[in-house]
């Protein structure tokens, strides 16, 4: 497989010791089977996300992402722009989007960026790493270095929001996209396909701000993944993750619950299956731990 | 910003009672508003929709029928979870969510949102944060949040959040270290220019200010 490069994007929480550390690991270990290789984008900063609008007008949005636009464009050149994280992801295309279809809109910005020494010429990519596997790498090219298929561990498919709405996956519904179910099952484990809350909100960055409201999604979302017997959740959002894993806590103790269900990335699925140990999976990352899946990062089997 | 303030009379004497206008030109992608049919899709479509005390679709008739205190001292559009929901389901591709934080914005800015909140008080922070140093520094962000009604709130919210906390340090993703010094860019200083001369920029485009 010929090396593929991508300029890497990887958002304020993937940082060392960031609320999703674990998921950055997971997303090098995977990386680094599939020969792909992330180059960070140098000095990028935070996008922004879904809930600064606030104090943020658009154009400083814009800004903002536009100028990891042009650090990428300056030092990488001709790479796409990779995203792990769902918001950074989003903020980013929509920044993308409207750039190129508005030319006041760009010149602003590009006004806006010479204070910073930058400037932005269009037509940068961004894309989400889950794009790259299914569309770059493709499924056959996803189940082709497994080792330990996830046997007999059966996951529900949490796939939130914003990996799904308004951009999504190309040639996936919004109401039930499958790219999860279907990874799933291409790296050896069982996807649970009616799990129904599949593309329910979380509550998002409003997990802080109206915890109750949020908290009572979460529920459902947990409840689901019970109801169907499942094993864990797995999701390919940042914050879908945190969310849903950290307050099971604080459902149970308000609710008297006893929800206890493991929150994994889709790259920690497949980082172990092509493998890695557990701590190069991040599965340490964890305060729900995924014993299934630590079951099976522990066990030994003769390389391929 | 909690009080109307100079910004929202100037903008009252330039619009007067063409509440429409207004949000078409000043809010972002407020010139979708006149598409809405009204068919309640979205109204349907929120996870937060019980909490909304005006639906999106009501929102929007609201704004043609110019009830501008109304829609702008609202707490509907801080419920909103930017889920997308309503986006990708509105049969006339309204960008929902966008006009949602908009209007947000919009309110923000005049200084006629409702002062406490909490989402509102959320994304100040959230702003605040992310561009003093370029990146999010997630243990201010959170304490930042938990102090935000004082010190004896803040003990207390951080208190009963402390096996949260504990359980994030032992899976080494809360650094306590942040509070003296998180990840931050290199070049702060350029991105607090080009900030700056964003908010100019707009300012000067949506005619904030002027008569």
């Amino acid at each position: 497989m010929a090396k593929k490069e991508y300029a890497f994007y990887p958002g304020c929480s993937s940082q060392l010791k960031g609320s999703a550390s674990n998921y950055l690991t997971s997303v090098n270990s995977m990386c680094d089977t599939l020969d792909i290789k992330m180059t960070p984008i140098p000095d990028w900063n935070c996008c922004g996300a879904s809930v600064s609008y606030a104090g943020a007008g658009e154009l400083s949005r814009h800004v903002m992402n536009a100028r990891n636009f042009a650090l990428s464009a300056e030092h990488l050149p001709g790479q796409d722009v990779v995203a792990t994280c769902a918001a950074c992801w989003l903020g980013a295309k929509e920044t993308k989007e409207k750039l190129d279809a508005n030319s006041v809109l760009m010149a602003d910005t590009n006004e806006a960026l010479k204070e910073a020494g930058l400037h932005y010429k269009g037509g940068t990519e961004v894309r989400h790493m889950v794009e790259v596997l299914i569309e770059d790498v493709g499924y056959e090219g996803i189940a082709q270095p497994v080792v330990k298929p996830l046997e007999g561990i059966k996951f529900a498919g949490y796939v939130g929001c914003q990996t799904n709405r308004p951009f999504g996956i190309a040639g996936e519904s919004f109401e039930n996209p499958m790219y999860l179910d279907k990874m799933v099952e291409t790296v050896g484990g069982e996807a649970l396909t009616k799990y129904e809350q599949k593309v329910s909100c979380c509550g998002g960055a409003l997990a802080f701000s109206e915890p109750d409201k949020s908290q009572k999604q979460i529920k459902q979302i947990v409840e689901s993944a019970y109801d169907q017997g499942a094993d864990m959740i797995v999701t390919p959002c940042p914050l879908c993750q945190a969310n849903v894993e950290v307050y099971q806590s604080e459902i149970n103790r308000k609710q008297g619950t006893r929800f206890n269900m493991p929150v994994a990335y889709y790259s920690q699925l497949l980082a172990v299956a092509y493998g890695a140990s557990a701590k190069q999976a991040g599965l340490d990352g964890h305060i729900i731990k995924p014993t299934k899946l630590q079951e099976i990062a522990v066990k030994v089997v003769a390389k391929k | 910003m909690n009080a109307p303030n100079e910004l929202n009379l100037v903008a009252l004497s330039r619009y007067g009672n063409d509440f429409l206008r207004e949000v078409e030109e000043r809010v972002e992608d407020g010139e979708w508003v006149k598409m809405c049919m009204q068919c309640g899709v979205c109204a349907g479509s929120c996870p937060f929709g019980p909490h909304w005390e005006h639906s999106p679709q009501k929102i929007f008739m609201m704004i043609r029928a110019g009830k501008r205190d109304e829609v702008l001292k609202s707490d509907s559009m801080w419920m909103c979870t930017s889920c997308y929901n309503c986006v990708v389901r509105c049969p006339r591709k309204l960008p929902i969510t966008q006009i949602m934080h908009g209007l947000a914005t919009y309110a923000n800015r005049l200084g006629l949102a409702p002062k406490m909140q909490p989402t509102r008080q959320w994304s100040l922070l959230f702003w605040d944060n992310c561009t003093k140093t370029g990146r999010v520094n997630e243990l201010k962000l959170t304490l930042g949040l938990y102090f935000k009604d004082g010190l004896v709130s803040g003990i207390k919210q951080a208190w009963a959040m402390r096996n949260i906390g504990l359980g994030l340090l032992l899976a080494k993703r809360l650094n306590p270290f942040e509070l003296i010094k998180g990840h931050e860019c290199k070049d702060k200083a350029g991105i607090h220019r080009m900030l700056k001369k964003a908010q100019e920029i707009e300012a000067k485009r949506l005619g904030l200010g002027e008569r």
